[in-house]
C-alpha cells in the first residue's frame, strides 16, 4: 500500500459512554476510491463524518485518536475547521442542495471564499457541473430553483457543489442509495471518472457498488474495523470469515 | 480545463485573506444574536424591578399593612370617608371571580372543538374550526369590550335582575377570548397521541365516546390543564375588554349581575387620574405587582404541569 | 345499548358546542360589520374625531396605527431575529438555555397592562419620551418580542439539518450558514408568524394608554419634517391609536354618535386584522412557491 498523507491513528468516537467508532487506523491512498462497508449501525458513517469533523455539531461526541490530512491533525484546536472543510467535499444520502439557484448552489461556496469576478464564477459552475455530468441538462435554465432538478439531478448538483471549492478529498455517504438505477450508474460513472484528482471515500449499503468502484474496502462491524485491503482481494479471498459471510450476503 | 490549472493558486492565496474573515463574521454573528437575547433578560429583570420597587413602596414608604392591603374590603385611596384605604381584595376577588368563570364557560366549550377537530371530523372539523380559532384568537380585546357593551349587557340586563353589568357579563366577554387559548393547546395534545391507543381502545369493542372519556381525556389532561392554566392568565391580565362591561364599582358584588371591578379594570381607570409617588399611585403599583406575582404563579403551574406530562 | 347511546348524546353535544363557536364568530363578524360599515366611508377614514358634535372622524388615529406598527416593527424585527437565532442556532442545552426559555415564557404572559405601566415609569418619564409614538413603538416591542422570538426559532429550526452539514462542509462560516443558507429556507415561516404578530400589535390598546398616550395633536398632513410637533411623522408627538379611540369613547365618548363611529372604528380595526390575517398566509405560500419553485430566480 502507498502512503499517502490523508489517514487515521487509532480513532475513536464516542456519543456520550457509547463507543460507535473503536480504535480505527486506515490510510485512504491518493487517487484512489476506498469503500467503508459493513451492517447498520457498524459505524461507518460515524466514521466517515468525523472525518471532516461533522461530529462537532453533536454536542456529545467526542474524538479520541488522530486524523492526519496533509500532515495537518484535523482535531488540533489550532486546526481552523472551516478552512479543513473546503478541502474536504462531502455528500449525502439525501440530496440536499442550497434552496437557491443552480447556479447560485454551485457559485456560492467559491464566491464565499474569495473568488469575485463574474467570468470566473461561470467557468467554476460550468466545470464543476461538467465534472459531475450535469451540464447538458441544466445549461439553459441555471436560474432555475435547484429544487425543480429531479432526485438524481439534484444528487448530482450536490456533487458538483461540493467540487466547485476544489476539495481534496470527497466523503460520501450512500450518495446513491436513495436513487433510481439509470442515476446510480450515472454516479457511479461520475466517481470512478472523480477519483483521478482525488481520493474518494464511499460509504455504501450495496456490495456490488462497492466492488464495481472502489480500489478499497473496509469491512466495518460494531465499530471496528474487521479488514481492509485491496476490494479485488476482499471480494475474492478475504482474510476474515465474517467479511466472507458479509459480502457474499448471508447476514447484515 | 485552463481555469483549473490557475485557480489552486488563487483560492490559496484567498483563503488565508479569509482566514480572518470567517472568524470575524462569526465573532459578530455570535455577538449580535447573543445582545439581542441579553436585552430580552435585561427587560424583563428591568420590569420586575420597577414593578416591585414602585409596588413594594406602599408598603415600606407609606406603611399601608399588607393585610389591609390584601385583605381590607374598602378602597377609598382619596379618603372620602375620612381615613383614605387602600383594600384590594374587591378587585382580586373581581380578578379571580372573572378568570375562574370565564375557564369554567371556555373549557368545556373548547375540549368539546379540539375534540370535534381530532376524533370527530378530523378533516373537515379541522379545516372549518382551525380559522375560527385562529380569527376569534386575532379580534383586538377592545372590540370584544365593544361587543360586550352593546351585546353582552344588554342581554344580561333584560335575562337576569340589575344592569347587565357585572362579573357574569366580564366572564362571557372573557371566555370567548380564552377560548382559542385553550383549544390550540388541546387540540395539540390531542393530534399528538400515538395512533395504537385509540385503536386499541376500538378494538375492544369501546365506543368512540368510551375510548375518548376513559382512555383519550385522561392520557391528555395534563395538557388540557396547561391549555386552561393559560386561558386563566390571558383572562387574568386583560384590562380593557373586562373595564368595559364589569361596571368598575370598588366593592365585592354580592351577585354575578352587579358592578364588580378588577385589579386590570382598577389600574386601566385610575393610573391617568394620580400622581406620580402617591400613594394611590403606589398602589395601583401595588396591584400591578399582584398581578405579576400571578402571573408567575401561572407559569409555574402550566412548568408543573408540563413535567409531569413528560413523566 | 346504553353505550351507544351515550356514545350518540356525547358526539350530539360535541358537535352542537364546537359548531356554536363557529356561530358565535360568525356572529361577532356579522354584528361588527353590519353595526360599522354603514358608518364607514372616506369622510369616517380621513377626518378628525370630534368630541362633542356629530360627523366626527377617525383619520389621524387610524394613521398613527399604522405607523407605530411600522415603527414598531422597525424595532422588534432585527431583535427578535437575533434572539430567535440564538435560540435555535447558538444556544446549547443547558441550564442558561433553560434561563431564557423561562424569561421569554414569563415575558410572553405578562399582562399588557403591566408592560404598559413599565413603559410609563421607565421610558415616559424616566428616560423623559413622553407620551409619543417611540415610547409606545418601544412598549408594544417588549410586548411583541416573545413572540417574534418564538416565531424565529422554531422556523429556524424546522430547516432541514442536511442545509446546515451541506453549508458546513463547503467550509462556510457559522454564520454565513445562518444568514445565507437557512435565513433563506426559514423566511416564509418568519414572514408569516410576523405579520400574525403584526395584527396582534395592531389591535392591542392597553399597553398604550399610559405610553402612546389618549390624545393626538392637530396634525397637519404636508408638514413632513419628522421634528415639527404637528407632523404626522414625529415619532415624540403623542399618538392615539384606532384600538385606544375605541376604548375611549365607549368608556367617556361625549359625542351623540358616539356609538355609531365605535361601531365603524371596530369594524375598521377588524377588517385590517382579517386583512393582516389573509395576507400572512398569502405572502407564506408565494414566498415559499418563490423558492421552490421551477420559475426564474435570482
Amino acid at each position: 500500500m502507498q502512503t499517502t498523507s490523508f489517514r487515521t491513528e487509532h480513532l475513536s468516537v464516542f456519543y456520550g459512554q457509547y463507543e460507535a467508532v473503536k480504535n480505527i487506523s486506515l490510510n485512504f491512498p491518493e487517487q484512489s476510491v476506498t469503500a467503508l462497508i459493513g451492517p447498520s449501525g457498524c459505524g461507518k458513517s460515524t466514521f466517515l463524518r468525523s472525518l471532516n469533523r461533522m461530529n462537532d455539531e453533536i454536542s456529545q461526541a467526542k474524538i479520541k485518536g488522530r486524523i492526519w490530512i496533509e500532515g495537518e491533525d484535523i482535531n488540533d484546536p489550532a486546526t481552523d475547521v472551516i478552512q479543513l472543510r473546503q478541502k474536504i467535499g462531502m455528500v449525502w444520502q439525501k440530496p440536499n442542495p442550497f434552496y437557491k439557484s443552480i447556479y447560485e448552489n454551485i457559485a456560492f461556496g467559491p464566491k464565499y471564499h474569495g473568488i469575485k469576478d463574474k467570468k470566473q464564477l461561470d467557468e467554476i459552475v460550468e466545470s464543476s457541473l461538467r465534472k459531475a455530468a450535469l451540464w447538458d441538462e441544466v445549461k439553459d435554465r441555471l436560474k432555475q430553483s435547484a429544487l425543480s432538478l429531479s432526485g438524481g439531478q439534484q444528487q448530482r448538483l450536490c456533487i458538483a457543489r461540493a467540487l466547485s471549492v476544489q476539495p481534496r478529498i470527497l466523503l460520501l455517504d450512500e450518495p446513491a442509495s436513495a436513487l433510481d438505477p439509470v442515476s446510480t450508474s450515472k454516479v457511479e460513472e461520475l466517481i470512478v471518472e472523480l477519483k483521478k484528482e482525488l481520493s474518494i471515500v464511499i460509504v455504501t449499503h450495496n456490495m456490488q457498488q462497492a466492488a464495481r468502484i472502489s480500489d478499497y474496502t473496509a469491512y466495518f462491524y460494531l465499530g471496528t474495523l474487521m479488514e481492509h485491503n485491496e476490494t479485488e482481494i476482499i471480494f475474492t479471498n478475504p482474510e476474515n470469515a465474517m467479511t466472507q459471510e458479509y459480502i457474499s450476503g448471508r447476514f447484515g | 480545463m485552463k481555469a483549473m490549472d490557475e485557480r489552486p493558486v488563487q483560492v490559496g492565496s484567498a483563503r488565508s485573506a479569509r482566514f480572518k474573515k470567517h472568524h470575524a463574521e462569526d465573532l459578530a454573528g455570535r455577538s449580535y444574536t447573543f445582545i439581542c437575547v441579553a436585552l430580552l433578560i435585561v427587560i424583563i429583570i428591568s420590569i420586575i424591578y420597577f414593578v416591585a420597587s414602585k409596588g413594594l413602596a406602599t408598603f415600606f414608604r407609606d406603611g399601608v399593612s399588607l393585610g389591609d392591603f390584601l385583605f381590607g374590603t374598602t378602597w377609598d385611596p382619596e379618603g372620602n370617608q375620612g381615613e383614605p384605604m387602600y383594600g384590594v381584595l374587591p378587585f382580586i376577588f373581581g380578578s379571580f371571580a372573572t378568570s375562574l368563570l370565564a375557564a369554567l364557560i371556555a373549557s368545556p366549550l373548547s375540549i368539546c372543538a379540539s375534540l370535534f377537530m381530532t376524533e370527530i371530523v378530523p378533516g373537515w372539523g379541522k379545516k372549518l374550526l382551525q380559522p375560527v380559532i385562529e380569527l376569534l384568537a386575532g379580534i383586538p380585546s377592545v372590540v370584544y369590550g365593544f361587543i360586550g357593551l352593546t351585546v353582552v349587557v344588554p342581554f344580561m340586563r333584560n335575562v337576569f335582575p340589575g344592569q347587565g353589568i357585572g362579573i357574569a357579563a366580564g366572564a362571557l366577554v372573557l371566555s370567548v377570548m380564552i377560548l382559542p387559548t385553550i383549544t390550540s393547546v388541546a387540540s395539540d395534545a390531542l393530534s399528538s397521541l400515538p395512533r395504537g391507543l385509540k385503536e386499541s381502545s376500538f378494538a375492544l369493542g369501546a365506543t368512540r365516546w368510551q375510548t375518548i372519556s376513559r382512555v383519550i381525556l385522561p392520557t391528555v389532561l395534563p395538557s388540557i390543564l396547561t391549555g386552561v392554566v393559560l386561558g386563566m392568565a390571558r383572562a387574568f391580565g386583560e384590562a380593557l375588554a373586562v373595564q368595559m362591561v364589569i361596571g368598575n364599582a370598588p366593592h365585592i358584588p354580592r351577585s354575578l349581575f352587579e358592578s364588580a371591578s378588577t385589579l386590570t379594570s382598577v389600574i386601566t381607570l385610575d393610573m391617568g387620574n394620580t400622581v406620580m409617588g402617591s400613594t394611590h399611585s403606589n398602589a395601583l403599583w401595588s396591584m400591578a405587582l399582584a398581578l405579576m406575582f400571578m402571573t408567575f404563579i401561572f407559569v409555574l403551574i402550566v412548568r408543573l404541569l408540563e413535567r409531569r406530562h413528560r413523566i | 345499548m346504553k353505550a351507544k347511546l351515550t356514545d350518540k348524546i356525547a358526539t350530539f353535544f360535541i358537535v352542537v358546542f364546537s359548531l356554536l363557536i363557529v356561530a358565535v364568530l360568525v356572529g361577532l363578524i356579522a354584528f361588527i360589520l353590519v353595526r360599522g360599515l354603514s358608518h364607514i366611508n372616506w369622510h369616517f377614514l380621513t377626518s378628525v374625531p370630534q368630541t362633542i358634535r356629530a360627523g366626527g372622524g377617525i383619520g389621524p388615529q387610524l394613521f398613527n396605527s399604522l405607523f407605530l406598527l411600522v415603527l414598531t416593527l422597525i424595532i422588534t424585527i432585527p431583535l427578535g431575529l437575533g434572539a430567535g437565532i440564538y435560540m435555535a442556532e447558538y444556544a446549547k442545552p443547558g441550564k442558561i438555555t433553560g434561563t431564557i426559555r423561562l424569561v421569554v415564557e414569563v415575558l410572553s404572559s405578562f399582562p399588557s397592562i403591566v408592560v404598559g405601566l413599565f413603559g410609563l415609569l421607565l421610558i415616559v418619564n424616566t428616560f423623559g419620551f413622553g407620551f409619543s409614538l417611540f415610547s409606545g413603538a418601544l412598549v408594544l416591542t417588549i410586548f411583541n418580542l416573545p413572540l417574534m422570538v418564538r416565531i424565529t426559532e422554531q422556523a429556524f429550526r424546522s430547516v432541514p439539518k442536511e442545509q446546515k452539514e451541506a453549508g458546513l462542509a463547503l467550509g462556510l462560516s457559522k454564520w454565513k450558514i445562518i444568514s445565507s443558507v437557512l435565513f433563506p429556507v426559514a423566511l416564509p415561516s418568519i414572514v408569516t408568524g410576523t405579520v400574525l404578530a403584526a395584527g396582534r400589535v395592531f389591535g392591542e390598546a392597553a399597553a398604550l394608554l399610559f405610553t402612546a398616550g389618549m390624545s393626538t395633536p392637530r396634525l397637519d398632513f404636508t408638514n413632513w419634517n419628522p421634528l415639527s410637533p404637528t407632523s404626522p411623522i414625529n415619532p415624540f408627538r403623542p399618538a392615539e391609536t384606532l384600538a385606544v379611540h375605541i376604548w375611549k369613547i365607549n368608556s367617556e365618548g361625549l359625542a351623540p354618535d358616539a356609538a355609531q363611529i365605535a361601531a365603524g372604528a371596530s369594524a375598521v380595526l377588524v377588517i385590517l386584522v382579517l386583512l393582516f390575517n389573509l395576507f400572512a398566509r398569502w405572502i407564506g405560500g408565494v414566498l415559499y412557491k418563490a423558492m421552490t419553485a421551477s420559475k426564474r430566480m435570482g
